[in-house]
């Protein structure tokens, strides 16, 4: 008789309710293994770590620890077992320091901890410095501080939930080999996952979901990626055809030499950013979130007014002190990385989403809100951008990502601005409606239209961008041209290494 | 005895109601929420507390009783904000109108009857010195009780780890969340806490500050305590300093007399109110705590 | 135990509308037991608060009339409130426009001063719109919390009224009692209706719903100031001004609160006295959330809590309850609604499992 797996899934299925997140799934992870989850965005990924963690429980199916059937009420039933999880989004606590955020989970006096934490970071390349304060760390160190946490309490199987995200590619190889060492000392890592190659250089197993289901069971190393690719979307991964530049056109919008001191204590500080986007351009911001992309994005929409009135210049003019509202009536508009509670009202219709940044299409008469040309230009947003839903009056709170990605991004385009700023233009979105933005997008180039683009997918720019900068640090690089430079070059600049 | 003597003797047991209400509030806020209910839950706290002590002569039992009434009157607050969610400054508000009323409701029969008060007791050796002796070192039990209770707080807050998971949790309770910690549980016991101290606030004042129950008899008490938690910044010793403060400004006219100036009293009356307002200016330049 | 809400599909009218029913029909048998259980004739008492205020001409005008400022004041709080600034300062936004308001007849005691009533009720508007603006700037400057300074500066006014009232406005021939002069003939209001007290501030206060609705449900400036409250960064995207919406949500309230203020004083009370105000800045907020914050709600529920004022007072003499029970009422009815709304709104899903 074999041994049992040290984590066996068993039929585990998991309802929020209309949404069957997780349809039976069955999974095994062995003692010592690196084990990839992978699927892309809304596959049901997180449910399924939230389940093995013990933050839910699931509807139906079993979960066994060595063979055994456990049921975890809270997650420090799962850390009893020895069950780690090192969060996407981190949970840290930024007013306190790395040992206080330590002991919060792991009993002990803060000499002896401060101590522990110098000692492991030694072994497994995790160097962090005990008593600084959170705040004052780089997301990289932050990631450090959240494995070693996890690591005090001695896991036999630890949980990463998209870690890579956060990091820079020279720091990926970091983590890469800091997880080989664990796994070495016998540790078993779940490695969730949506990028095929990380998961080919790193896993000894891999199980694809789709659709909240299990779509394959693989090796991934015996796989290519785009066999990976196929499992995970259903199809092959579809291409976008990226019809080269046109000539590109006169200044739509300049920054110069624009600096901003750090609104709040856990902020970036930006310094000397100058940029030039044209009509017919498509230009891309490169970088890991947290070096500024938020900062400069609220500089440019005018959600933030800049320190001097020419330091943010839209068609020619000087914008940097005027509010989002003004940046518009000169043909600027935004699409903001966050989609519900920014660039939509989650408790408001879609007719009156539209009213938001579209009232000047004719939709007030003496202030008064004219609620026909309203829906009109709602449902017209609804058929041309294929946003699925039951019409203007759904509310947007309802709504997929992906929809409501579309509808704001159909929104902002039918203001038929002269340049936009699209913000993380496919964060949480499927690939489907991915490939249709970015389409979209290569289209409004084709208009003559000036675009600029954030965003943490590399493939992404590389695929629309007629050139891209890289924010490091509240600094941003020189342009490098699509054609000219290699991801090794963007990925040096990510680290700051030759700005 | 002269008009500073009084003041020496007098102020610490005018500030304890404001400093027992203030500390329990400063719990809440910092576990992250904002109750505005003081007023009511120190006055049925007091009415308790009164009924209690008038018909078992018991201090003690008047004390315990406040305190758990009042609780149960806080987690109707925490109810209603943590488990349906609902607007906390609604709530608060809920709260503070129904404990006023159910005060009322309860006192009524008890109106204008009197109660015996505490005796006084001073600190061994300490209290023959002249002057400071007899009047600010010589208190009731309940006043030496709470400021050594006062230290245990601080010592809870800022060496413990319980004071550590307060502070993580109103930093951030979906962080807090994510690595385990039960944030409705806390933040409900705080509010229970916050909602004790306030009980044990208003017991104070109609059992012992002054030994009588009328409707009304709080008299924006809870009000001044929400206001020194901010002008306190959050902080046990510098809530404890407004207290004192606030409690010298509430003898009012008293204290004119001692100083020796004829201000009117209302502008005493109004000082902790332009002072806190003025202290929300200065904090809230580099941060935004509440609201 | 671990809970969670979830949001139920378009039940967002069933709320508005069931919430404060549910919860009315709550707070009525909450307070028969209560009553009971205090030896009250439990019976006779809710009959009293409900039913005797419709039962004869005078008692229904006295509903009338307490409703003027309600309402009034409630809409003012209501708009800002939608918007997430918290006016608590209702109380002293009242008060002091009771007091400027009454300036004029303190000074001119003879009524020799030209529009009198109109100048009283526009420096009553003005002074509490003005007071209420010491928030917003104090906001908008430092980032200091309205709900706080509001509050603060309610205490603060009530101080600058005992302060008149016992020293230089005090009637010199008032028996010393804490209240200025009775006012002249036209520095009051005109009434309604023969021989019952209703005036025309019930008129301000109807006007002032027809505003809010409009400019709440129907106008683009009602749409900024919603979209500030249930999505501030949304508002911040569109560029709707956040300071520009303080400022007129605190001056809106202030001058709702301070016409009510001087119509209280130039109204039934005939003069200034410590106690203008009996809570009606506080109550306010009451009924502002009865009312579902809405413009129409807010017609609805000020004539409620009206309707229990004065069914308060008969109840005092027919079934010995005493006033208090009045705020036992309200404070139930607002906490109860505040369970309705969201047990409607949301259903509240329990999973199995230990503390949450």
């Amino acid at each position: 008789m074999t041994q049992p797996a040290l984590l066996t899934l068993a039929g585990v299925s998991k309802r929020y309710g209309k949404v069957q997140a997780n349809k039976a799934i069955d999974l095994e992870v062995r003692s010592g293994s690196i084990h990839a989850v992978l699927g892309e965005n809304g596959a049901g990924k997180s449910t399924l770590m939230k389940l093995i963690y013990g933050v839910e429980r699931p509807d139906e199916g079993v979960i066994m620890w060595n063979g055994a059937p456990v049921a975890f009420n809270r997650p420090s039933d799962a850390q009893a077992l020895g069950i780690g999880m090192v969060f996407q989004h981190f949970s840290l606590f930024e007013t306190l320091n790395v040992v206080q955020n330590v002991s919060l989970m792991i009993p002990g006096r803060p000499q002896e901890l401060a101590q522990k934490i110098k000692d492991l970071g030694e072994k497994f390349g995790l160097s962090v410095d005990p008593g600084a304060m959170v705040h004052t760390l780089s997301v990289g160190e932050r990631q450090r501080v959240e494995i070693i946490r996890c690591l005090l309490l001695d896991p036999k199987l630890l949980i990463l939930d998209e870690p890579t995200s956060v990091l820079p590619p020279q720091s990926v190889q970091l983590l890469f080999e800091t997880l080989r060492k664990l796994q070495a000392a016998g540790t078993a890592i779940l490695f969730i996952s949506h990028k095929l190659e990380e998961i080919r250089a790193l896993c000894d197993e891999a199980t694809v979901l789709r659709g909240g289901a299990v779509t394959g069971r693989v090796d991934p190393r015996a796989n290519d990626a785009r066999a990976l690719a196929q499992m995970m979307i259903g199809r092959d991964m579809p291409q976008v055809d990226a019809a080269r530049a046109n000539q590109p056109g006169d200044l739509r919008l300049q920054l110069k030499d624009l600096s901003h001191p750090r609104v709040s204590r856990f902020g970036t500080t930006l310094t000397d950013i100058n940029l030039d986007l044209r009509a017919g351009q498509i230009v891309g911001i490169a970088g890991i979130s947290g070096n500024g992309q938020q900062e400069l994005a609220a500089l440019i929409s005018g959600e933030t007014r800049a320190q001097a009135k020419d330091m943010v210049q839209i068609m020619g003019r000087g914008v940097g002190l005027l509010d989002a509202q003004q940046r518009r009536q000169l043909g600027f508009s935004f699409v903001p990385e966050e989609r519900l509670g920014r660039g939509a009202i989650p408790e408001m219709s879609l007719a009156d989403n539209s009213l938001l940044t579209a009232h000047r299409q004719d939709m007030l008469k003496g202030g008064f809100i004219k609620r026909q040309v309203e829906r009109a230009f709602t449902r017209r947003c609804i058929e041309e951008f294929d946003v699925r839903t039951p019409g203007p009056d759904a509310e947007a709170g309802a709504m997929s990502g992906g929809n409501l990605q579309k509808f704001i991004l159909g929104r902002e385009i039918m203001l038929q601005p002269d340049v936009m700023l699209v913000s993380q233009p496919t964060w949480g979105v499927d690939i489907g409606a991915a490939t249709a933005i970015r389409r979209r997008l290569i289209d409004m180039r084709a208009e003559g239209a000036a675009i600029l683009v954030i965003s943490e997918e590399l493939e992404e720019l590389f695929e629309i961008c007629d050139s891209l900068h890289v924010l490091h640090e509240g600094h941003l690089s020189k342009p490098l041209v699509v054609s000219e430079t290699t991801a090794e070059e963007v990925g040096a600049y990510m680290i700051g290494a030759t700005v | 005895m002269s008009a500073l003597e009084f003041l020496l003797a007098g102020t610490l047991a005018a500030a304890l109601p404001l400093l027992l209400a203030a500390l329990g509030e400063m719990v809440v806020e910092k576990t992250g929420l904002l109750n505005l209910g003081l007023e009511g839950m120190m006055a049925i706290g007091a009415a308790i507390a009164f009924i209690c002590v008038y018909h078992t002569d018991a201090h003690s039992l008047g004390f315990l009783a406040a305190a758990l009434v009042s609780a149960v009157l806080a987690l109707i607050f925490a109810a209603l904000v943590i488990v349906v969610q609902a607007n906390q400054v609604a709530a608060g508000l809920a709260v503070g109108v129904l404990g006023l009323g159910l005060s009322a409701l309860f006192g009524k029969s008890y109106e204008s009857q009197t109660i015996s008060g505490l005796e006084e007791i001073g600190l061994p050796v300490l209290s023959q010195i002249p002057v400071v002796g007899p009047t600010l070192l010589t208190q009731d039990i309940v006043v030496w009780l709470t400021l050594l209770g006062t230290v245990g707080l601080w010592y809870m807050l800022n060496k413990t780890k319980l004071g550590l998971i307060i502070t993580a949790v109103g930093e951030s309770a979906e962080a807090a969340r994510a690595i385990g910690y039960p944030v409705g549980l806390i933040r409900t016991i705080a509010v229970a806490f916050g909602g004790a101290m306030c009980g044990l606030a208003g017991a104070y004042a109609s059992t012992v500050y002054t030994p009588l129950w009328a409707d009304g008899m709080i008299a924006g008490r809870g009000w001044i305590a929400l206001a020194l938690v901010v002008f306190g910044t959050w902080r046990t010793g510098r809530v404890v300093f407004g207290a004192i403060l606030f409690g010298v400004l509430s003898l009012g006219e008293l204290t004119a007399q001692a100083i020796g100036v004829a201000i009117p009293s209302q502008v005493l009356a109004s000082l902790p109110y332009i002072v806190t307002i003025l202290m929300l200016v200065a904090i809230s330049r580099h941060q935004t705590r509440v609201g | 135990m671990k809970l969670r809400l979830i949001r139920r599909d378009a039940a967002s009218r069933l709320a508005m509308f069931g919430a404060p029913v549910l919860a009315l029909v709550l707070t009525c048998l909450t307070s028969l037991v209560l009553f009971a259980a205090l030896g009250l004739p439990a019976g006779k008492a809710l009959h009293a608060l409900l039913l005797k205020p419709f039962l004869s001409w005078y008692s229904f005008s006295e509903v009338l009339l307490k409703m003027a400022p309600l309402l009034l004041i409630a809409q003012g709080l209501a708009i800002g409130f939608r918007a997430n600034v918290f006016n608590i300062g209702a109380e002293g936004q009242f008060i002091i426009g009771a007091l400027c308001a009454s300036a004029f007849p303190v000074y001119f005691p003879d009524g020799n001063f030209p529009l009198m009533l109109l100048a009283m009720i526009l420096a009553g508007g003005l002074g509490g719109m003005a007071f209420a603006s010491i928030a917003a700037g104090l906001r908008t400057r430092f980032g200091a919390s309205e709900i706080l300074v509001t509050l603060m500066l309610s205490l603060i006014a009530v101080q600058i009224l005992n302060y008149l009232l016992l020293g230089p406005w005090k009637d010199p021939r008032g028996f010393n009692f804490p209240q200025t002069v009775r006012f002249p003939e036209n520095a009051l209001l005109p009434l309604l209706f023969e021989n019952v007290r209703p005036n025309i501030s019930l008129i301000f206060a109807l006007g002032g719903s027809l505003f809010a609705y409009l400019m709440m449900e129907k106008h683009f400036l009602g749409y900024q100031l919603r979209t500030a409250g249930l999505a501030p960064k949304a508002a911040l995207y569109a560029g709707f001004s956040t300071p520009r919406m303080i400022w007129l949500t605190l001056a809106l309230g202030g001058l709702a609160a301070g016409i009510a203020g001087a119509s209280e004083v130039a109204g039934p009370l005939g003069q200034l006295q410590r106690s203008v105000s009996s809570g009606y800045g506080y109550a306010a907020i009451i009924v502002a959330y009865v009312g579902g914050l809405r413009p129409v709600g807010i017609v609805a529920s000020s004539f409620l809590i009206s309707v229990l004022y004065i069914g308060g007072d008969s109840a005092t003499v027919s079934a010995g309850l005493p006033v208090a029970a009045v705020e036992v009422f309200q404070g139930m009815l607002l906490a109860f609604y505040l369970l309705t709304f969201t047990l409607i709104r949301f259903r509240i899903h329990f999973e199995r499992g230990a503390a949450a």
